[in-house]
C-alpha cells in the first residue's frame, strides 16, 4: 500500500473517517481496535468497552497499568476524564439497549442481507461468543472491518452464510481492503473502490451482485 | 442484663428462641431465658451483644460449607476482578462436580483453570471458552471431562441480574438465528424476534471487590467490577474477597455499588 500502512491499518484508517464528534463507539478485537489510532485527537468520541468501561482511553504505560483496568482484549488501558465504570449488565444494557452509536467488529462472512458470522471458524466445534451477539443486535450502526476475501481468495461477502451465525440483518456497512459497501433493503451497494482496484475487481471478489452507486 | 418485654417497639428477629437480632440498633443478643406472662413473652437476654459481622476469619472458613454438585458463580473478566484466594481455598476444600458460571474459564493454570485442571468442574457456563490463555479448559473439554453451555456475554449478565431479582425468565433478541437459540422459545414483540432466556441463580457466589465493611457493603476497582455485583445478587450465599475492610460509615453511601444485603461473608485477602 502507498502510505506505508498495512492492509489492516488502511481499513482502520478509512473507518476512522466515518466516526464523528460526539459518537459513542464500541470497537471489537482485531482491525477494529486499530481504528482509534487514526481518529483525530480533536474529535471528542467516547469509547465503550464491554467489560464495563465508558470513556476508555489509550493503552496504559507500564506505570499506569492496573490489572483491573483492561480492554476487551484483556490489555491494560486508561480511562479518560469523565469516564465511568459499570457492571456487566449495565454495560450490556448500553449495547443491547441501542445506546451505542457505532460498533465496529471484525467479520468472517457477511451475507447480502447483512447477516454476520464472526465468532466461530467454519467446521470448528468450539468458538468464543463474548459480546459479539449482543453488540451486533444492539448497536445503532454496525460496521464490519475485514479483508475482502479469505487467504485463499474466496469471497467473504456471500449470498448466504455458511459459517456459524452471530446475528441476522445487523450489518450496515462493510469496509475491506478493496471497497466500502453498504447493506440496504435493495441489496449491497458499492460506495467506494480502493485505489488500485476497479469496480469489476470488487464484483469478481464478491459473491452477490453489487449495485454500483459510488459516492 | 437486658430484658425486653415489649417486642413491638423493636424491629426484631428471633432465631430458634436463641438469638434476638434488633435491626434498629444492628445488635444481636443471646436469649438466656424465656418467660410467659399471660399473652406476653418475656425474653431475658444475655450480656453478650454480637454486632452484625459478616467478616469471616479466613477464605477456608468461608468456603467450608460448599457441597459437591453446587452451582457457583465466579466474578471476573479475563484477569480483572477474579476472586483468586476464594478459588484457591475451594481447591483445597475439595468440593467436586461443581457447576461454574464465569465469563472465562481461567487464564493459564490460575483461578478457575486450576479447578478445571483438577476435575472439580463438571460444567461451565461461559461466553469466552476459547482464547490462547485458556488451554486448560480446551484440553479437558476434548477429554470430555467438562461440559460447556456457551452463552453470549450480555445474556449471562442479564440472566444473573434476573436471578438476583426474582425474574425467572426474559425475552431478548440476542442470539436469534444462532446456535444459542436452539431449543429455546421464540416470540415476537413489536416486530422484534426474541428468544426466552432463563435466570441463573447460584448456591454460592465468589465475588472480588476492593473494599467492604462488616455489613458486606462493597465497592470495586475499575473494570474489576464486571460480573461481580450481579453474581453477588444471584448467589444464595455470596462471599466477597476484598483488599481492605473499613469501618461502618467509611464507604460513601452514594457510592456503594453492592449493598450488604447481597453479601453473606466477607474475607480479607491475605496477599495485596
Amino acid at each position: 500500500m502507498s502510505n506505508g500502512l498495512s492492509i489492516r491499518e488502511q481499513i482502520a484508517k478509512r473507518i476512522a473517517e466515518d466516526l464523528h464528534e460526539g459518537y459513542i463507539v464500541n470497537l471489537g478485537i482485531g482491525i477494529p481496535v486499530m481504528v482509534s489510532n487514526f481518529v483525530s485527537k480533536e474529535k471528542e468520541i467516547i469509547y465503550h468497552s464491554e467489560q464495563g468501561v465508558l470513556g476508555m482511553g489509550s493503552a496504559a504505560s507500564e506505570e499506569e497499568a492496573d490489572p483491573d483496568l483492561i480492554n476487551a482484549s484483556k490489555e491494560p488501558v486508561t480511562l479518560v476524564s469523565g469516564g465511568s465504570f459499570s457492571h456487566s449488565a449495565d454495560s450490556f444494557a448500553m449495547t443491547r439497549g441501542r445506546h451505542i452509536d457505532v460498533a465496529v467488529l471484525g467479520g468472517m462472512q457477511v451475507s447480502e442481507k447483512g447477516d454476520l458470522a464472526n465468532w466461530k471458524v467454519k467446521g470448528a466445534e468450539l468458538g468464543s461468543i463474548g459480546g459479539a451477539m449482543d453488540i451486533s443486535i444492539g448497536a445503532k450502526k454496525l460496521y464490519i472491518a475485514m479483508t475482502h476475501t479469505t487467504k485463499d481468495g474466496q469471497p467473504k461477502i456471500v449470498k448466504e452464510l455458511d459459517y456459524a451465525v452471530t446475528a441476522l440483518n445487523c450489518v450496515d456497512r462493510i469496509y475491506t481492503d478493496m471497497a466500502v459497501i453498504d447493506v440496504t433493503k435493495e441489496g449491497l451497494v458499492l460506495r467506494e473502490v480502493s485505489p488500485g482496484y476497479t469496480v469489476d475487481d470488487v464484483q469478481k471478489a464478491t459473491e452477490p451482485k453489487l449495485i454500483v452507486s459510488l459516492l | 442484663m437486658n430484658i425486653i418485654n415489649n417486642l413491638n417497639s423493636f424491629t426484631i428477629l428471633i432465631i430458634h428462641d436463641k438469638l434476638l437480632i434488633n435491626h434498629d440498633t444492628e445488635t444481636v443478643f443471646l436469649v438466656s431465658s424465656i418467660m410467659y406472662e399471660g399473652n406476653s413473652i418475656i425474653y431475658e437476654l444475655g450480656d453478650i451483644e454480637i454486632m452484625i459481622n459478616k467478616v469471616a476469619n479466613s477464605a477456608e472458613e468461608a468456603v467450608s460449607n460448599i457441597k459437591d454438585g453446587s452451582t457457583i458463580l465466579f466474578g471476573g473478566f479475563g484477569g480483572a476482578g477474579v476472586p483468586y484466594e476464594l478459588i484457591k481455598a475451594l481447591l483445597n476444600q475439595g468440593a467436586k462436580d461443581l457447576i461454574a458460571v464465569s465469563n472465562n474459564p481461567g487464564l493459564h493454570h490460575t483461578g478457575l483453570a486450576a479447578l478445571i485442571e483438577n476435575d472439580r468442574i463438571a460444567k461451565i457456563m461461559c461466553s469466552f471458552p476459547i482464547s490462547k490463555d485458556s488451554y486448560v479448559f480446551l484440553k479437558k473439554f476434548k477429554e470430555r471431562k467438562i461440559d460447556l453451555e456457551l452463552i453470549p456475554q450480555g445474556t449471562i449478565a442479564e440472566r444473573l441480574r434476573a436471578g438476583g431479582s426474582g425474574i425467572e425468565a426474559f425475552y431478548t433478541p440476542t442470539g436469534v438465528g444462532t446456535e444459542v437459540a436452539e431449543g429455546k422459545e421464540i416470540k415476537e414483540f413489536d416486530g422484534v424476534t426474541c428468544i426466552l432466556e432463563k435466570a441463573i441463580k447460584g448456591d454460592f457466589a465468589f465475588v472480588k471487590a476492593k473494599r467492604a465493611d462488616r455489613w458486606g457493603n462493597l465497592v470495586y476497582n475499575k473494570s474489576g467490577r464486571n460480573f461481580n455485583p450481579l453474581m453477588a445478587m444471584a448467589g444464595r450465599i455470596s462471599i466477597a474477597e476484598v483488599d481492605e475492610i473499613v469501618d461502618l460509615g467509611q464507604l460513601d453511601p452514594e457510592c456503594i455499588v453492592t449493598p450488604g444485603i447481597f453479601v453473606q461473608h466477607v474475607v480479607k485477602r491475605s496477599e495485596s
